[in-house]
């Protein structure tokens, strides 16, 4: 745990920091050349989200709404990905469904990590029976088939599922991961000399969690985070497939539903599924390697290995 | 110590299993406009020829389960129910009940996930293992960035695409259902055989995404367990390449990934629903989903209660049998 070290906020002496600021943008760079996966990773998520955002400039979004093209259409000059039996304009349909789909990730992820965070302190900080009662609740939550549970409550809201909607229900079994790894982290960190020297000094708890703790657990808590959109993102698509998404909104899993469910497959439209698989494959891909690098900033002992 | 061990082992299963009831329970009484009841009405509104089962099945319930009870009253007797695998009719096919329906699709999802689940776990570990070890040809470290990208592919996106490609380009598979429709269900050799071709194509989709995925964590555990002293101590006593690799790296780094194949095993009742559905393959997948779609409420809840109730108890299971895999761990653990 050599970088928490140097991380932790023990005043260095002048000609040091001096020296770091000097070369900082230069060692990012050389930093990056040393951990390509998180740079690549960065990059295709980063791609995906700028097709939300730059997509609307060269596309009619109110396109992605059916009925608005000529149905069935395979690819062409004037539809670049073709249309669907509803009358999608399907380029229109990615460009508004990939940052729909982002954000379920992103609003679980972040409810998700919250709730984390919050819990794993506590637990962890405290200890106890606080401790007690958070770890159990946890280890019992993980053993639950969450695909199944999040099944089982979209289908008893069906009608009333939205993207935000979604995205909560998620969030509702998302937070048990940032909380073991929370959890695990302030034990080690609470021990540490800098944390003791802190409460001698007669820091108050909060002001150790808030200016010792968290900033010491940053690679760990980005990790998490991705870790946790990335599993949001895939039960979404898991319920979106299964027809228990929003359903007026073309997210990517529910643009794979209507396909599936009007048998594109069968009829070789392959413009209409093709598309969505490829870039839930693309995102996921982004976010292993983001989490991999992210990983190799939080854990340096793996560095040489890999 | 162990007995206690074991108590605080069943008394956690069955908070889970009671937590999983009560959740049920719950859910459709608290939703928007009670779902189930609203559900019941629509399909006595929609009438016809039905209509006098709904009514049947309304009234049966009401006898059964006490609808017009207080609500603990109700909760308890659902709780009785439950505890009895007894989870009710079906909405939408009425005089059937839930468990001979899920009882029915067991065996066919069980064949396709236990043995899709147990070849890539086979698979992926020893080809996670090869890609960690120094000694091993040069090929198989080139596998680690596929394994990565197909271990990213949802399995059932990529079940969409083998359809595409297998059944409808090249149509070496059929592309949907268990069995042919003239073969007879039965344990004939004719019967097996179709079925097994019937399962080829989502049992691959399994396989490939699960294979990638055990590879790459077996990976990780032999790199550490080869960096371990014990390991440099054997190759120090010359012992041979082989003996290093299974009876040293593999022997240890193998035990997390049984902790997970026990898991996933616990997952199989839950079916790939959605490669099931894409495939119309017949086991408890296929029929979640035409529950879903029929908003057929109990039959959702009951295979819901059925996967959490194997899934919890294949972790009980494989924490009570970890001790002999493992010695180092008693059950002396808080």
């Amino acid at each position: 745990m050599a970088s928490t070290q140097l991380a932790a906020p023990v005043q260095p002496v002048d000609e040091f920091v001096a020296a770091r600021d000097r070369t900082r943008a230069g060692s990012v760079l050389a930093y990056c050349r040393r951990n390509p996966q998180l740079v690549a990773g960065l990059a295709i998520v980063g791609l995906l989200l700028g097709i939300g955002l730059v997509g609307p400039l060269f596309v009619d979004v109110r396109e992605a709404q059916p009925t608005s093209v000529m149905i069935d259409q395979p690819p062409s000059q004037e539809y670049p990905l073709g249309s669907d039996d509803q009358g999608r304009n399907l380029l229109a349909a990615m460009v508004v469904g990939i940052p729909l789909t982002l954000r379920v990730g992103f609003v679980a992820g972040s409810f998700g990590l919250g709730i984390g965070v919050v819990l794993g302190l506590l637990a962890g900080y405290r200890g106890g029976w606080i401790d007690a009662v958070i770890r159990m609740v946890v280890d019992t939550l993980m053993t639950v088939p969450a695909l199944l549970v999040l099944i089982m409550i979209a289908a008893s809201i069906k009608g009333f599922i939205s993207v935000w909607i979604m995205g909560l229900i998620i969030a509702s079994l998302a937070w048990m991961n940032p909380t073991r790894i929370v959890r695990s982290q302030v034990l080690t960190l609470r021990e540490r000399a800098y944390v003791q020297v802190a409460r001698l000094s007669g820091m108050s708890d909060l002001e150790i969690i808030v200016r010792e703790l968290l900033p010491n657990m940053l690679p760990y808590l980005a990790a998490a985070f991705v870790g946790a959109v990335s599993s949001a993102v895939l039960a979404s698509i898991g319920l979106e497939v299964l027809g228990l998404g929003p359903q007026n909104d073309p997210t990517l899993g529910m643009t794979i539903y209507w396909a599936n469910n009007f048998n594109a497959i069968l009829r070789g439209m392959w413009w209409w599924w093709g598309p969505p698989i490829l870039v839930v494959v693309l995102l996921f891909v982004g976010l292993f390697l983001t989490s991999a690098g992210l990983d190799e900033i939080a854990n340096p002992r793996k560095r040489k290995q890999a | 110590m162990q007995l206690h061990y074991l108590f605080r082992r069943l008394g956690q299963f069955l908070v889970v299993l009671w937590g999983a009831a009560t959740l049920n329970f719950l859910l459709p009484r608290l939703a928007p406009g009670n779902p189930v009841r609203e559900r019941l009405t629509n399909a006595m509104a929609q009438g016809g020829l039905l209509q006098e089962g709904i009514e049947d099945m309304v009234r049966a319930y009401n006898r059964e389960f006490g609808l017009d009870q207080p609500l603990y009253v109700q909760y308890l007797s659902y709780l009785g129910h439950a505890f009895r695998l007894d989870f009710g009719y079906s909405i939408a096919q009425y005089p059937r009940r839930v468990a001979p329906m899920i009882w029915e699709a067991l065996p066919w999802t069980i064949a396709l996930l236990v043995s899709a689940t147990l070849i890539a776990f086979a698979l992926g570990t020893l080809l996670g293992a090869l890609m960690a070890w120094p000694r091993a040809p040069r090929w198989i470290k080139w596998l680690a960035g596929p394994s990565i990208a197909v271990s990213s592919i949802p399995y059932f996106l990529l079940g969409l695409v083998l359809v595409y490609l297998l059944g409808v380009v090249f149509p070496i598979f059929p592309l949907s259902g268990g069995y042919d429709v003239g073969t007879m269900p039965g344990l004939t050799p004719r019967f097996i055989l179709d079925a097994l071709r019937h399962s080829l194509l989502p049992a691959l989709s399994l396989v490939v995404v699960a294979t990638g995925a055990w590879a790459l964590h077996m990976r990780g555990m032999m790199v550490t367990t080869e960096g371990e002293d014990y390991t440099t101590y054997a190759e120090a006593k010359g012992l041979t390449d082989r003996r290093i690799f299974y009876h040293y790296a593999l022997r240890n780094a193998i035990l997390p990934q049984v902790t997970a194949l026990a898991l996933s095993l616990g997952h199989v009742v839950s079916g790939a629903v959605i490669v099931e559905k894409i495939f119309g393959y017949p086991g408890v997948g296929s029929l979640l989903f035409q529950a879903i779609s029929g908003l057929d409420y109990f039959l959702i809840y009951g295979i819901v209660f059925m996967t959490v109730l194997s899934i919890t108890f294949a972790t009980i299971a494989i924490d009570l049998v970890y001790p002999l895999l493992d010695p180092r761990i008693a059950y002396r653990r808080t």
